[in-house]
């Protein structure tokens, strides 16, 4: 095999690694709520532009006081930190609003369109709340690891991105096994099965709900952060380029399928590198929403997904 | 009427008429979330019928040309993305979007990624009495058997079978007549502004043409109206109003306001702003007879 190609085909893994993140996340939502979430772009890239706010001292306050603690060689770890606890607490604020007041109000938070709609409110609130604060231009870091690389053959790895693809499975491995094999697990799938009948089986769904948005939004700010570590460049509307990307790989595996999300977000990240590579920049659109397009028509359960989710509901 | 305020009017009949091509299959319970892709049809479609080195065809004719060729792709894949519902279908139709504008910017003969110019102009003058047909059709539309099939599928598919409403033709019906709106506005688009290219038709578009209908109303056709109203002049009123107080934060800010705003919409107004006992009542503070009907819509 060509190695050129080779070393194609391990950068698109890298890059699926970034949008398996993003994909587990949107899939996670849709099979316990039945809504597609669209405050996950701006999740994504609110944690991104916050690691590169913290690293570069731009955040509003703060900056001085992190700088002592972590000292200015650790500041990328600060960026972890700040990233990470702000999306914890923007997804509490999230999931009142696309949630629990719409349950509170109407019995089922599902029915409708509500979530959808509130969620690209979301969208639009924190893709203005970075471009009036930092500019809609792309904003830069240094990477903290340089130019940290090794090769086997001819093949060039960077060590970043292997750490960050492993996180990533190991995440989303681990993410799996609570989801099958421990209580909280139960409790999510039988939220997934039918709210209701959870509620009467002693169900804490209230209490529950929100632990799922702060997963999700942990994941898309644990991708972010690697993004922004990987790439270096971002900028406001990363979040949509990114998130685009990952749905078509969610639902080529398959709708509320956790492992459907990774092999769809790692083929995905393949197809779309080789596609630059093999027709060009601009051709990257057609394969990917082509596929899509055809699997939902053709089979719309996707790779490994089931059958029931999105029956006569947004 | 000065420069600006003709801007922002063709602005606002443009989104008027992308919305109204959403609001039909919204009105009958099918979320389109491809809005941009029907309008980058329409758009690229007229400009090349329109063109030397395509038909070369007066705008009188490339427009309508154009939108019985958006009407005829819509046709053709409403059948396979009508058979997805809920969350599938959102996700069909923006795939569908991606797709059309990837293979936009790949025509070489359109232009490709650096975009087509167009020739034929079209004023002020026409959008406005378009848009104001567009707007009558869609309410003489709703008044129609057909508008009655359209919001009893809404409301529930199930019972609109049993009483015999043919909900696979209503749908398609819907889905196509609302691409035909979209592929016209495209076409006016194009023409107005002399110069199209796919990015601009985005998945922000589609976002925002959708927002125009959800937040106006699904139930009559008065919500598209007003949702588009809405998105055009709130956000310019916000600018007017930084500019006149020299408020930048204001300036900088004004979607942040107006997303909070659609969220606290969706908790507390989740129908949408024109809903049909919204109607009833100011219908019924009009003539006089009091209330029409007892609260209780905004539950579904």
């Amino acid at each position: 095999m060509d190695f050129l190609l080779l070393q194609q085909l391990i950068n698109g893994l890298m890059l699926g690694g970034v949008y398996v993140m993003v994909a587990v996340a949107f899939t996670l939502i849709i099979g316990m709520l039945n809504f597609l979430n669209f405050t996950i772009p701006a999740l994504f890239m609110f944690a991104a532009v916050l690691m590169w706010a913290t690293m570069t001292g731009n955040l509003p306050f703060g900056n001085e006081a992190l700088e002592a603690l972590f000292g200015n060689a650790n500041l990328w770890i600060a960026g972890i930190v700040v990233s990470l606890v702000v999306t914890a607490l923007i997804s509490l604020v999230v999931e009142r609003f696309t949630y629990r007041y719409m349950k509170a109000k109407y019995g089922d938070a599902t029915e409708h369109a509500l979530p959808l709609v509130s969620s690209l409110g979301f969208l639009i609130i924190f893709e203005h709340t970075v471009i009036s604060a930092w500019g809609s231009d792309p904003l830069q870091i240094t990477s903290p690891f340089g130019n940290a690389t090794f090769t086997i053959g001819k093949i060039l790895f960077s060590w970043p991105q292997i750490i960050s693809l492993g996180l990533s499975l190991g995440i989303v491995a681990l993410l799996s096994y609570i989801i099958k094999s421990t209580r909280l697990g139960r409790a999510l799938r039988s939220i997934a099965e039918r709210p209701d009948t959870a509620t009467l089986m002693g169900v804490e769904v209230l209490r529950i709900v929100p632990v799922v948005y702060v997963i999700t939004g942990l994941l898309c700010a644990v991708s972010g952060i690697l993004f922004t570590i990987n790439y270096t460049t971002i900028d406001a509307y990363v979040g949509d380029t990114v998130a685009t990307v990952a749905i078509a790989g969610m639902v080529l595996g398959g709708l509320g399928n956790v492992w459907g999300a990774i092999v769809g977000g790692l083929l995905v990240g393949v197809l779309e590198v080789l596609s630059i590579y093999i027709v060009g920049a601009d051709f990257v659109k057609v394969p990917i929403w082509g596929l899509l397009l055809l699997t939902l028509v053709l089979r719309p359960t996707g790779l490994f997904g089931h059958s029931r989710i999105g029956k006569g509901k947004f | 009427m000065s420069g600006y305020l003709e801007s922002q009017l063709i602005i606002f009949c443009l989104s008027t008429v992308y919305a109204y091509g959403v609001f039909l299959p919204a009105a009958s319970g099918q979320l389109n979330l491809g809005a941009a892709g029907f309008v980058t049809l329409g758009a690229y479609a007229s400009s090349w019928f329109n063109a030397q080195v395509g038909l070369n065809l007066p705008v009188a004719v490339s427009i309508p040309l154009s939108m019985a060729f958006t009407g005829a792709i819509s046709f053709l894949i409403s059948f396979p993305i009508l058979r997805t519902r809920g969350v599938y279908m959102v996700l069909a139709t923006f795939a569908f979007a991606e797709v059309v504008s990837g293979l936009a910017i790949n025509m070489e003969f359109l232009g490709g990624a650096a975009g087509m110019p167009v020739e034929g102009y079209i004023s002020v003058a026409v959008i406005v009495p378009v848009t104001f047909a567009v707007i009558l059709f869609c309410f003489y539309l709703m008044s129609t058997r057909l508008g009655l099939a359209f919001r009893s599928i809404h409301d529930d598919e199930s019972v609109a079978t049993l009483f015999g409403v043919d909900v696979r033709t209503a749908k398609v019906a819907a889905f196509t007549l609302g691409g035909m709106l979209m592929g016209l506005g495209g076409a006016l688009y194009g023409h107005q502004y002399n110069f199209i290219e796919a990015q601009t038709f985005n998945v922000l578009l589609s976002i925002y043409i959708l927002l125009y209908v959800l937040l106006g109303g699904t139930q009559t056709a008065w919500g598209p109206i007003v949702g588009a109203a809405f998105f055009t002049i709130v956000p310019e009123a916000f600018r007017q109003l930084a500019n006149a107080m020299d408020w930048k934060w204001l300036a900088d800010s004004r979607f942040i306001f107006f997303g909070a705003f659609i969220v606290l919409m969706m908790v507390f107004r989740p129908e949408g702003v024109v809903t049909r006992t919204f109607i009833d009542r100011c219908k019924g503070v009009l003539t006089g007879r009091g209330r029409a009907r007892p609260a209780g819509d905004a539950a579904p």
